[in-house]
């Protein structure tokens, strides 16, 4: 009999949906159906079943071809590497659990390595920012029940995060939102007029890389100030319009994306959100949540903070202190600079998603990359370990994009012999100790 | 009509291209959902293409072919997006400003038709800038 697996959080986004419903066959090693998730998140648990998935570990011959090898082989290939490697970036993180994070970064104490997250490429930014000048913020579910007024500023969930505008920001009936869609005020900042902006109640239209100006003329207006005619494409009149109706609202909340964190300006974008929000406080209650996109960055970002201080870019080189410096502890300046002497990548694919200029220096370095599938980087690695997905073939902790901590669950057995990122990462520590007491 | 055409580049995420990612790097869909340049129509107009027309779209870190395309999330004239990805990453500056994050949105490119090019494999556009293609 097929049974159902019910509550499975989805291992996709930093939404981190925990209403699934999946069945799966009475052998617990097929998924058959998919109930409650997005488009995406359907995909990543249909696609299990799909033949094809590497069970062994593989090292690249200098043909370019790739041999299947022992996980006892590439563990201890890895742990040479990062014991003989002075400086090496350990990157990813944020498609994993926070157990095995803990595990890896014990390695990096231990062999000096530079631990950095895909905040470094996604909300990086919006993290400097926050330490610039704080965040007020609150979680998704008292935006649920509360938020009359909101605004999605540089980000699209529509596409990046499906099920946030029906669970969270735009359609649920909550305690104080008896009224649902009707109740609240939508409104999108975007220089595209996308699937969000559809959905919104106002669209503004700001011309690329004028949001820190546009952000700049909401909180002049927001104090009465004088404004010019035109702000980033965007009449003054509007301006003040929409900012009189956010004064209205009893709960307002900005959610920003890639929009503002990439953009010219970068940090200086989510600042001056940050202080706009502040500024709205004055007249009613307002929150701004970044639309952090890995389902588990945020965790990331959290055991690294809690174990150094730092978020995500965090150097222990100097083996009894953590430093962290955008821009020279940052892994795509790391590799530019041609900084680091090895690669160690896991849950992430850099070679999708990296600036080339990037890649082609971390491709002339001894790289180990832990990955459930094979991706762009695993194809220029030295060796690529294969593990089970986390949230589907094993469990473990994450945090969602507001900072609650959510646990994931194993829905299948994962495919014989594969191990887990715990395990291959306590292996790799345990051989690493047993070398460094070699030397 | 023109040769080709200076447009601001911007690359972000597609519901299309997560689906693709989850499918698997190599898949068909991630190819199709990747490997293209969403483009307005009046662009198209004046560069003197098709929709669905090999292009070569060149920055000043380096140069990659996709398919033009026309989009729902509407753009105004003069304004193009190539999802996040391999092909995209190829003509994106890895200068980060100090902040460790490059500059993925907002960048002149020149985009050129080339219907003749053929567009690479989401592994082999990575390798092929590696030196690790085997032609």
């Amino acid at each position: 009999m097929p049974k159902v697996v019910t509550d499975v959080t989805c291992p996709f986004c930093g939404t981190l949906c925990d209403d699934l419903e999946i069945t799966v066959s009475d052998d617990n090693k097929k998924i058959l159906s998919v109930k409650n998730a997005c488009a995406i998140g359907a995909e990543k648990f249909n696609h299990t079943k799909e033949p094809g998935r590497v069970t062994h570990p593989r090292m690249r011959q200098p043909d370019g071809t790739f041999k299947e090898i022992s996980y006892d082989e590439a563990i201890d290939f890895t742990a040479r590497m990062l014991v003989k490697s002075r400086k090496t970036l350990m990157y990813g993180w944020a498609s994993t659990s926070c157990q095995a994070m803990s595990i890896g970064h014990e390695i990096a104490e231990k062999v000096g390595g530079i631990v950095d997250n895909c905040a470094t490429v996604c909300h990086g930014s919006s993290l400097i920012a926050i330490q610039d000048v704080g965040i007020p913020s609150c979680t998704l579910g008292e935006i649920k029940n509360r938020a009359d007024r909101v605004i999605f500023w540089g980000c699209n969930p529509a596409h990046a995060h499906p099920r946030h505008m029906s669970r969270y920001s735009i359609f649920p009936r909550g305690f104080f939102t008896v009224k649902g869609h009707k109740g609240r005020k939508i409104y999108c900042v975007d220089c595209r007029h996308t699937d969000t902006a559809r959905v919104a109640d106002t669209f503004i239209q700001v011309q690329q890389g004028y949001d820190y100006e546009l952000l700049n003329a909401f909180r002049t207006a927001a104090r009465g100030g004088p404004l010019p005619d035109e702000i980033g494409g965007v009449p003054k009149e509007k301006v003040y319009e929409v900012v009189e109706e956010l004064k209205t609202g009893r709960f307002g909340v900005i959610f920003f994306g890639m929009g503002l964190t990439h953009t010219l300006g970068r940090n200086h974008n989510i600042d001056i959100a940050i202080s706009f929000t502040r500024d709205m406080n004055e007249f009613t209650k307002f929150n701004i949540i970044a639309m952090r996109g890995h389902w588990n960055v945020t965790g990331s970002g959290q055991v690294l903070s809690w174990q150094y201080g730092f978020p995500y870019a965090v150097d222990l080189s100097r083996l009894d202190k953590a430093r962290y410096q955008t821009g020279e502890t940052t892994s795509v300046d790391l590799l530019t600079r041609n900084e680091v002497e090895a690669c160690f990548y896991i849950a992430t694919d850099p070679g999708a998603h990296f600036p080339i200029a990037a890649m082609i220096s971390s491709s002339k370095k001894p790289t180990v990359t832990i990955d459930p599938h094979i991706n762009c980087t695993t194809e220029i690695s030295d060796v690529h370990i294969p593990v089970a997905m986390v949230g589907v073939e094993t469990g473990g902790c994450a945090y969602r994009m507001d900072n609650v901590p959510i646990e994931t669950r194993k829905v299948v057995d994962p495919p014989e012999g594969l191990l887990t990122d715990e395990e291959v990462l306590t292996r790799i520590l345990n051989r690493v100790n047993q070398l460094m007491e070699e030397a | 009509m023109v040769e080709k055409i200076t447009l601001n580049l911007i690359t972000c995420r597609s519901i299309q291209q997560g689906v693709g990612m989850e499918a698997g790097k190599t898949s068909k869909k991630y190819f199709d959902a990747c490997s293209i340049i969403e483009m307005h129509e009046d662009d198209m107009k004046n560069l003197g293409i098709l929709k669905n027309t090999n292009v070569r779209v060149t920055s000043a870190t380096g140069s990659v072919v996709v398919k033009a395309v026309t989009t729902r999330q509407e753009l105004v004239p003069g304004l193009a997006h190539i999802p996040m990805g391999p092909w995209a990453n190829r003509i994106v500056s890895a200068y980060t400003y100090s902040t460790g994050e490059p500059c993925f949105k907002g960048f002149p490119v020149e985009v050129e038709p080339a219907p003749s090019e053929q567009i690479l494999s989401a592994v082999d556009v990575v390798k092929d800038a590696c030196g690790l293609l085997k032609k």
